[in-house]
């Protein structure tokens, strides 16, 4: 019932932002949710609120958008110099973009377990896999 | 005889300068923190009137709403600006939430069309405004992401941000964790409802937009 699916940045990288945008709305409104490898563009997150708008029917109610920043905390400047560092080299890849239907979000805030199922099959599957 | 020359060139100016600065001062912030009841505030301050219906049901405003020509005063500092405020950016939209408030289905079907409508509209005014006001409910979680993309965009085009933590009358009010949210901005904790720490709001705003 719940399906994550992984987007990793080889995937969005080489698309133009409509393109990016597309997609990741796409899989969302197959009721899955998108878990993106980095992040988006500022100006990709308010083009993805406004394709999200335009699209908002009696069936698909909108988008639950979470972003995971690396390492925000800019302590000292051994951290700063470890984080432009990093910066140079990833880029947009860093950090994790999750972007979940607003309907199935809900049904999970309401029943946690649902998460749960999700990761008990997961091992279940594996544990089959393996034997 | 210069000095008189002087003040006149000095005033001519200072006029010119005014007169162009025609500053768009936005109000930005999640449904339901607060904005329309501050823009209330704002007018009933300084022009005596308010300027927008409020309600609990979120979206209560579902266009652009625009009051031109506002001066504030302090002191030997005024800032005049036209205020805008708008219906806010949400991610999600949901007409059965509406229904919770009383609402017929096709009323509230009504009210999701024209908010998703809104939220775009406010998303595109971004790029006309000189200075923007983050409103948001002290009481409620500041980290969400879309307080954060609101704030990355006004920072990405360069648009000075003052961020206010609303509903500070009431007790489940934090603004001590909208300030450690947020630590690069200047945050002001008010009530837009009953007017408290409004004083420190203005002083705010002459430091953002001055
Ligand atoms: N307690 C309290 N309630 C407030 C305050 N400001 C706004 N509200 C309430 O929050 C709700 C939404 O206000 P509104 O101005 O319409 O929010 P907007 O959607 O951001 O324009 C209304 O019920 C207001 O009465 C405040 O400072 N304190
Ligand atoms: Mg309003």
């Amino acid at each position: 019932m719940l399906t994550l699916q992984f987007v990793p940045y080889t995937e969005i990288e080489y698309l133009s932002s409509v393109g990016r945008i597309r997609k990741l709305l796409n899989i969302t409104k197959e009721n899955r949710i998108v878990l993106l490898q980095g992040r988006l563009r500022k100006e990709e997150e308010t083009e993805l609120i406004k394709a999200t708008m335009e699209e908002i029917d009696k069936d698909f109610k909108g988008i639950e958008l979470s972003v995971i920043y690396p390492d925000k905390k800019e302590s000292d400047l051994f951290r700063k110099i470890k984080r432009n560092f990093v910066n140079m080299l990833l880029g947009d890849r860093q950090g994790l973009t999750i972007i979940g239907p607003a309907s199935v979000v809900r049904e999970i805030k309401k029943d946690p377990d649902k998460i749960q199922l999700l990761t008990e099959d997961d091992t279940k599957a594996r544990k089959r896999r393996k034997s | 005889m210069a000095n008189i020359f002087e003040k006149f060139i000095k005033t001519f100016f200072k006029n010119l300068f005014r007169r162009k600065k025609h500053i768009k001062l936005g109000l930005y912030g999640p449904p339901n923190a607060g904005k329309t009841t501050l823009a209330n505030k704002i007018c009933e301050d300084w022009l005596g009137e308010s300027m927008g219906k409020v309600t609990n049901i979120p979206h209560e405003t579902r266009e652009i709403q625009i009051k031109e020509q506002i001066s504030i005063k302090s002191g030997k500092k005024e800032i005049s600006f036209n205020l805008v405020d708008t219906p806010g950016i949400a991610t999600k939209i949901d007409y059965e939430d509406f229904m919770k408030f009383g609402l017929t289905a096709t009323k509230a079907k009504k009210r999701a069309k024209e908010a998703t409508k809104g939220v775009i509209d406010s998303i595109r005014w971004l790029d006309n405004m000189d200075t923007v006001v983050v409103v948001l409910d002290a009481t409620k979680d500041p980290y969400s992401q879309v307080n954060i993309t609101i704030i990355g965009n006004l920072e990405a085009r360069k648009i000075p941000v003052l961020i206010v933590a609303n509903k500070v009358d009431l007790k489940k009010a934090k603004i001590k964790k909208v300030q450690s949210a947020f630590p690069q901005y200047h945050v002001v904790g008010i009530s837009a409802k009953y007017g408290n720490n409004i004083d420190e709001f203005y002083e705010g705003l002459f430091k953002v937009v001055g």
